[in-house]
Formats: structure tokens, C-alpha cells, sequence
């Protein structure tokens, strides 16, 4: 019995069963760390005796039988961008480089009350996906922060659900783009996915755009449904080869999938860019170099600290960011830019809804040409897309869709295991 | 050339709620520096704002008693600038879409009555609090008012004198008090007032350049203010040198009582406001305003003619104890326990202000419940005791916050009106004064004055004067002994 060929929710069964327990499984997952990690660099801050203590508080609840959490004894990789109670929280930046979040973010407070264990804290941007793919975790909390235009689940044989914006709380995310961010779970299959964001998913009181949709919707129960009768929609021109097999998977599992002349502008990304810079200039104001991150040394004044503390403290794409967004908002320039992106954000959401009013899903590829459109598109109209390693592709669902999602690409997941098989 | 004054006014009142803006944390006054703080107020990476309902709730009950048309939809800006005291590096207010707008204020000033048209009330957060220790070279920060809950009252520019400004501060002080929108402590920093002024020539209708004061502190500091602004413009205006008058922020240096240049026009910041993307609209419905309204408290201008109908008060005294709201509660809980009004009037406007004043406390830090008060008027009344002694009781009642009987009982205050009593107090001073009663007897009338005060001092203040009077002018009447 190895936890490293399980998924997460093959471990915490087998935890339950006294197969053997969270504290053997997080020992396991640390050696694979140790071992692997000089090849990867995928973690910052590794959570060795925090992860040990809460394993054998686990097994205690369950050597006296007592009730354990969904992701009970399931080692769970955070990206560094997500504050955690007591542990360094960097988003990789010398800005934050010792910066101890007094508490945790709603997210990861509620993985550890389903008994997860954070097993440490993850690179930015493509980490958590990487350390998943590396089974160095089988969960990883990712947050595609608006910035990264990449999709690395994609690239790295790995699951990643991009929830519909206000469906996971915000709280404890860094912030870098308020109206885009969000935090998301990589697995290395569906139901891992499932579990995760059912875990740590609904309305919090401290996050105002959370607070919108309070559903609390059990996923896992229909996602053996299959998708028979469930429309499909793929947009005109996608002729990627890995796309055409899954749509003859779709059609094949009795769904329809028809070619849509999809809305698609590639004035989204100018919103994108513009929208998304303006709100990190502002975010990223408070690093200031006063209360908390880095501080610059030599200073005559409180201007001089402020300024040569960020000066320094920054990465080049982050002060480009800056410029960007503080260029856009200003007095003279908001109405041509940040004002004009809001309204082109408006009515790509408005078209993109459309869409969802007469198909359940949008099939889109990862790769070509378009798919910086398609993620900004995602990104300006929150709703959620699922990334697969399968097949480079992404399935897009109107908001709160999730469900729909999932079983799209459960069903995909367990026929490509049967082809792979077949093959074999 | 004789010129108009032209001021409008910008008032930061806080909002009376339990705690602040976006989390929470208490609002009370005088804790330790960063006590009231946590993750979300001093915008520790990662953290949100949430809005208080209350806040929502006390913005539109002020924009209704102040005649104001309430927004359905509101939003929260986002208002960015760097400054140590301000945790975020930007400010949450409302720029683009107040929660009220438009609106007015009635006021009185040198007989005039008027009509103070407002621009609008928004709702934002306060910044933190710098503390400069110039001997260390050290600045520290105290953030225990950052995210403390204020809206911003703006006027239109209608005032056209000091005075006017200060009668419309004093108007919506009282307002903001009587529907516990704000405690208004100015010296506390929960009600701050800037004033913008500029001058123009009497029937011209455009506006001039005008400036910002800053630290106006009080209401008189406001009026002083105004007053060496408004003789500063006029002067550099007189000399054709009005180019000197440019838009900028003047700082009120109490002090030096002169106002010196803070900064210009061209230092100001872009704010580079816009909708802050952690906040949703703010949807006010018909059903919250006909709430609100439902319970608004009665309003100064309409407890004043009560109180004129009433109780029959006069102008004066009713603008004294309705201009307090605290003060006139009293008053009427006085008047309730059985006090005669004009009476109680009396007292509150004589004893009480000056105690009030002397000690430096509030109208509602009366320390005399209204009952005892009336309990101690109706003993005098009845004349159980002296006017004189009823003061005495008075001010230990205050200092002590015992009842009046027992201060009665315990210093033996009660008035002797037994004539027995009285004729011994009496025979007793008049043996000890033998030439008091010569003079007297040789037509020295006032000696009798004299005795009398004798009388008081023997029996503490204790003697029935009335009938000490009658038995002291038999004695002497008499023929002495």
C-alpha cells in the first residue's frame, strides 16, 4: 500500500481503515519531497512539524473513532500567495520575504477543518501544479492571481479548476487583481478536485464578493451521471487534434457538441491587461516597506522609505504592473482606459452568457492562438473552466456551473482510462 | 467696492456604531494606541473589507433629517495615496455614488433666517493617527481610529459670513446629536470641520478662486478662521493683488491666530479614485428608508416650539437646553418628576451649566439622576430648607451623588422654623451684641441688618428668615429685653 500511487481520496479511505495512518502518510510524502524537491525547487516553506503534529492529532480522532473530515490525514500543498496562520507567506517575493500571517485564509481554514494537512507552501506561479504532477501532494491550493497568463496544470499532467469567481472565499489571498482572483484546487483527477473544492467552498462573511451565491452543493453525488443530453458547444475554428477526439468522446457518451461562432474579441485581453493592472497598483500599495515586508535600508524621510523600499522590494513585472495601472487610473486617463475596459468587460460577460442560455459547456483548446482570449475572457467574466492534461483542453461552464464541469469531465476522465487500457 | 463672502463647509462627523467600517473592532475613544486594531483594519496582506449595516442604516437616517435624496445603488471608491497613516495605501470612501445627495439645512444668524443647501453625504473610513516624538526623531503610528466609520457632509457654497458658517455648524451639530448620528465631540475629533472660502464683488455671480482651512477645531476657532481669511482676501483684493489669492489649503494655527499656506493645487494628488472591486453595491430599499423613517427621533427645530408651547419658556433659555440634547432629556425628565417648568429651567440653566462648566463635563454626565433633583427642589419648595442651604445640597448632591434628605440629615440643614428655637438663636445674639442694640436704639436702622446676618451665621443658615425677621423685629420693637 503506497499513498503515493492514491488519490487523495483513496488515502484518507484507507487512513479510516487503518491501512495506515496520516502520520505514515505525511512521512512518506516528505521523503518523496526530500528526494524530489532538488529537481523541482517547488516549495518555499516546507511545514514538516506542524504537518507531523495535526497527522497524529488525526489518528488519535480516529483510534478513538471519532468523525474525521473529507480530506482527513491528505497532504495539501499551498501556494505562497495564500496567507496561512504562522507560517511564512512570500507570494516569492523579496517584498514579503518575512512576512508571518497572523492568520489563516478562509480557504485553507476550512481544508484543515475537513482534517487536511498543509504540507507546505509552494513556489509561484506554475508550482503547485508542478508539485502535484511530481506526487510530492495529490492537492495543491492554486490561485491563477490574474496575473500569470499561462495554464500550467496543462503542462504538467495535472487537474485544475478555476471556480466561478465568489464561489471560494478570497479571504487570506493575497491580492493582486480583487475583481479576477481566485483560489483554485490542482489534483491529479477529478473527484481529488471535487473533494477539495466542496471542502473549502462557500459564503464567507469577511469576503463581500463571496457572499453573492451561498450554495453548498455536493458534487460527488451526480458526478457518475454521465453527460447524455448535455450540450456542448466548441467554437468555430478549434481544430486542434486533441480536440477533435474529445469531442468524438462527448458525442460518442451521448452529447451533442456543436460548432458555435463563439464572441471572442481580442479586445478582452486589453481589458484584461488594463482592468488587472489597476487593481494591483492599488493592491499593491500597501507594501510600503512600514508595517510589515521588506524595508529599505537607507532613508532621509518617510517618502524616501516608501519609495526606495518598493523600488527595491519589487520585481520588474510587478513595477510594470504598477506603472500600467496607476497610468490607467489616473484622473486623465480613467474615462479612455479603466472606465472603457469596465464597459467592454460588461458586454463580454453579457456575450459570454448568451452562450451558456443555450449550451451547458464551451470546449475550448489550451494551446493555440486563442487561448490567451479564452483566459482573459475567463478571467473578466468569472465563470469557472477546468483544465485537463488528457486532452489540452479546457471546459467552461457558466457560473457556478461546477457540476456540469465535473461530470463533462469525469466522464472523459474514466473513458480515457478505459481507451488507455484498451490499448494497452 | 464692498465684496461678499462666500464659504462652504466640509464636515467629517463619526458615525455612532458599536464598531468600525470594514471589521470588528470596537470604536470607543481613549484606548491604548493600536488596542482597537486587527489583520483587516491595519490591511495585513490577504485581508477584506465587509461593510457595517449599521453604518448603511446611520448614513441614510442622517441624510433624511437633513432633506437629502437617499441613492438606491451606492458604491465604495477606492481613494489611493501613500501616507504612513494609512494602512492600505488607499482610503475606502464613496467619489463617484454617494449614499445621500442634495439636501439643506435651515439656520438662523443676526435675525436672518436661511436656507443651506448641501451637495452631498458620503460614507468613508478614518486613517490612523501619526504621533512625532521630535526629541527621538521618531514618528510612531497609532491605527486604533483607521476604518473608524465617518461620512463627510458637504454644503454647497451658501454661507456668507463667519457667523452663518458657525450658525450652520451649530444647526447640524445638534441635528447629528438629536438623531444619535454622532456624538459630535469636536474636542475629540468626532465632528472636524473644513471650510472653503473666497470673496467676490456684491452682485457677481461667478465664484472667485478660493481656499481650504484645515484645523478648525472648535466653533470658535472656525469663526476666527474665517474671519482672518476673509480680511486676508480682502485686503490683497483692495490692493489689486488678488493674483496672490490661489487655490490652496491654509492651515488655522490657533495659536498665532493666522492661517499659513499647507499646500497647493499643484501638490495635491490624483487620488486615482475608482469602485473599490472587493465591495458590492449598496443597495438601499424602500422598505430600510420607511424603517428609518418610521423611527426618526423629533428633531431640535420642532422640540424647540414644544418646548415654547409647552412649558412656556422663553427663546433664549429653550435655545440653551434644546441646543443639548442630553440637557433637554434632563429638563424633561426634571419636568416629569414634578418639577414646576420655569422652575426646573431655572436650575438647569443656573447650577447645572455652571457645575457642568466648572468640572469641564457633558450634559449627559449630569451626575444628579432628574429624580433626586426634583426630590431636592420639591424640599425647598416646601420650604423644609433655605435657598442657601438648597445649594449647598446641591453641589454636594453633585459631588458626592448622594440623596438630598440625607445630606439634609447629615449636615443639619434642615430649616428652623420653630419659634422656641428661634428665640433662644435670637436672645443668645442679641446679649452678644450690646452695641448693636444702642445703635439701633440711637436710629442706626441698618444695625438690625446687621443682626439679622448674626441670626443666619448662629443657626448655619439654618433659620426661617421670615420668621426670624418677625421675632428679631418684635425684640427691637419692644424695647429690647
Amino acid at each position: 500500500m503506497n499513498p503515493l500511487e492514491m488519490t487523495a481520496f483513496e488515502i484518507r479511505r484507507e487512513i479510516i481503515e487503518k491501512q495506515f495512518s496520516a502520520k505514515e502518510v505525511i512521512t512518506t510524502f516528505l521523503e518523496r519531497i526530500y528526494e524530489k524537491e532538488p529537481l523541482i525547487g517547488g516549495f518555499l516553506t516546507l511545514c514538516r512539524e506542524e504537518a507531523l503534529a495535526r497527522a497524529e492529532r488525526i489518528d488519535k480522532k480516529i483510534s478513538r473513532n471519532e468523525q474525521v473530515g473529507s480530506l482527513a490525514g491528505v497532504p495539501i500543498a499551498i501556494k505562497d500567495n495564500i496567507c496561512t496562520d504562522g507560517i511564512r507567506t512570500t507570494c516569492a517575493s523579496k517584498m514579503l520575504h518575512d512576512f508571518i500571517p497572523p492568520y489563516d485564509a478562509t480557504a485553507v481554514k476550512k481544508l484543515k477543518e475537513a482534517d487536511g494537512i498543509i504540507i507546505g507552501k509552494t513556489n509561484m506561479d506554475e508550482f503547485a501544479a508542478a508539485v502535484v504532477s511530481a506526487g510530492m501532494a495529490p492537492i495543491a491550493l492554486d490561485s491563477d492571481a490574474g496575473g500569470s497568463m499561462r495554464q500550467p496544470a496543462s503542462f504538467c499532467d495535472v487537474v485544475s479548476l478555476k471556480p466561478t469567481y465568489g464561489l471560494v472565499s478570497r479571504f487570506g489571498l493575497i491580492a493582486l487583481s480583487s475583481s479576477m482572483d481566485r483560489i483554485g484546487p490542482v489534483a491529479g483527477n477529478i473527484k481529488d478536485c471535487v473533494i477539495t473544492l466542496e471542502a473549502m467552498q462557500g459564503e464567507d462573511r469577511l469576503d463581500s464578493t463571496s457572499v453573492r451565491h451561498s450554495i453548498k452543493e455536493d458534487y460527488m453525488s451526480t458526478i457518475e451521471n454521465g453527460i447524455k443530453g448535455m450540450r456542448i458547444a466548441v467554437p468555430d475554428g478549434e481544430t486542434a487534434f486533441s480536440l477533435k477526439s474529445c469531442i468524438e468522446k462527448f458525442k460518442e457518451m451521448g452529447a451533442s457538441v456543436e460548432d458555435i461562432s463563439f464572441p471572442m474579441t481580442e479586445e478582452a485581453l486589453s481589458a484584461y491587461y488594463i482592468i488587472s493592472s489597476a487593481e494591483a497598483a492599488s493592491n499593491l500599495g500597501r507594501f510600503d516597506g512600514i508595517k510589515y515586508g521588506y524595508r529599505a535600508e537607507d532613508f532621509r524621510s518617510v517618502d524616501e522609505l516608501i519609495e526606495r523600499s518598493r523600488s527595491e522590494g519589487f520585481g520588474e513585472e510587478i513595477k510594470k504592473k504598477i506603472i500600467l495601472g496607476t497610468l490607467v487610473l489616473s484622473s486623465k486617463y480613467y474615462d479612455a482606459y479603466y472606465n472603457k475596459a469596465q464597459k467592454l468587460r460588461r458586454k463580454i460577460k453579457e456575450q459570454f452568457l448568451r452562450v451558456f442560455e443555450d449550451y451547458d459547456l464551451v470546449l475550448s483548446p489550451v494551446s493555440p492562438v486563442l487561448s490567451d482570449i479564452y483566459t482573459a475572457s475567463i478571467h473578466l467574466t468569472g465563470v469557472p473552466a477546468l483544465s485537463m492534461p488528457w486532452i489540452e483542453s479546457r471546459i467552461i461552464g457558466p457560473h457556478y456551473g461546477e457540476g456540469k464541469i465535473f461530470k463533462a469531465a469525469y466522464a472523459l476522465e474514466q473513458e480515457l482510462k478505459e481507451g488507455n487500457k484498451n490499448e494497452l | 467696492m464692498s465684496f461678499e463672502t462666500v464659504i462652504g463647509l466640509e464636515i467629517h462627523a463619526e458615525l455612532d456604531t458599536k464598531s468600525k467600517l470594514f471589521c470588528s473592532c470596537p470604536t470607543e475613544f481613549g484606548a491604548n494606541p493600536n488596542e482597537n486594531t486587527c489583520p483587516i483594519c491595519l490591511g495585513i496582506p490577504g485581508t477584506l473589507p465587509a461593510l457595517n449595516a449599521k453604518a448603511v442604516t446611520l448614513v441614510v437616517k442622517a441624510g433624511l433629517i437633513l432633506n437629502c435624496e437617499i441613492n438606491k445603488e451606492s458604491h465604495m471608491d477606492r481613494k489611493n495615496y501613500f501616507y504612513p497613516d494609512l494602512p492600505k495605501a488607499y482610503q475606502i470612501t464613496q467619489y463617484y455614488t454617494p449614499v445621500c445627495k442634495g439636501g439643506y439645512v435651515d439656520i438662523e444668524a443676526a435675525g436672518v433666517s436661511r436656507r443651506i443647501r448641501l451637495n452631498r453625504i458620503h460614507m468613508e473610513e478614518d486613517a490612523g493617527k501619526l504621533i512625532h516624538l521630535e526629541a527621538d526623531g521618531v514618528s510612531l503610528i497609532d491605527y486604533n481610529r483607521a476604518g473608524i466609520p465617518l461620512i463627510e457632509i458637504v454644503t454647497e457654497p451658501d454661507l456668507r459670513s463667519p457667523e452663518e458658517a458657525v450658525a450652520f455648524l451649530i444647526a447640524l451639530k445638534s441635528m447629528l446629536e438629536y438623531g444619535e448620528i454622532s456624538d459630535c465631540r469636536m474636542e475629540q475629533g468626532s465632528l472636524r470641520c473644513d471650510a472653503n472660502i473666497s470673496l467676490r464683488k456684491k452682485g457677481q455671480n461667478a465664484l472667485n478662486t478660493r481656499v481650504e482651512l484645515k484645523n478648525l477645531n472648535s466653533f470658535k476657532e472656525l469663526k476666527k478662521a474665517l474671519e482672518y481669511e476673509e480680511k486676508r482676501q480682502k485686503k490683497l483684493y483692495t490692493l489689486k493683488e488678488e493674483d496672490k489669492i490661489v487655490q490652496e489649503t491654509r492651515r488655522w494655527e490657533a495659536v498665532k491666530e493666522e492661517t499659513i499656506p499647507m499646500r497647493s493645487k499643484e501638490d495635491a494628488d490624483d487620488y486615482r479614485y475608482f469602485p473599490d472591486p472587493d465591495l458590492g453595491p449598496i443597495i438601499i430599499n424602500d422598505t430600510l428608508i420607511r424603517e428609518i423613517k418610521k423611527n426618526l427621533p423629533e428633531m431640535p427645530v420642532i422640540r424647540k416650539k414644544r418646548f415654547r408651547e409647552l412649558y412656556g419658556l422663553k427663546n433664549k433659555d429653550i435655545d440653551i437646553i434644546v441646543g443639548y440634547k442630553a440637557l433637554s432629556e434632563y429638563y424633561e425628565a426634571l419636568v416629569s418628576c414634578g418639577a414646576e417648568p420655569k422652575v426646573g429651567a431655572k436650575w438647569i440653566l443656573g447650577s447645572i451649566l455652571k457645575l457642568l462648566n466648572e468640572k469641564g463635563l457633558k450634559a449627559e454626565q449630569i451626575p444628579i439622576p432628574p429624580e433626586e433633583l426634583g426630590k431636592l427642589i420639591e424640599i425647598i419648595e416646601e420650604g423644609k430648607i433655605s435657598i442657601t442651604a438648597g445649594q449647598e445640597v446641591f453641589s454636594e448632591m453633585f459631588r458626592t451623588g448622594k440623596d438630598a434628605e440625607n445630606i439634609i440629615k447629615e449636615k443639619g440643614l434642615s430649616q428652623i422654623s420653630n419659634r422656641l428655637e428661634l428665640e433662644r438663636i435670637i436672645n443668645s445674639v442679641l446679649s452678644n451684641n450690646p452695641q448693636s442694640l444702642s445703635d439701633y436704639a440711637a436710629g442706626k436702622k441698618q444695625a438690625a441688618v446687621f443682626l439679622m446676618g448674626q441670626i443666619m451665621k448662629a443657626s448655619k443658615g439654618r433659620a426661617n428668615p421670615q420668621l426670624a425677621n418677625e421675632i428679631l423685629d418684635e425684640r427691637l420693637k419692644k424695647g429690647l429685653l
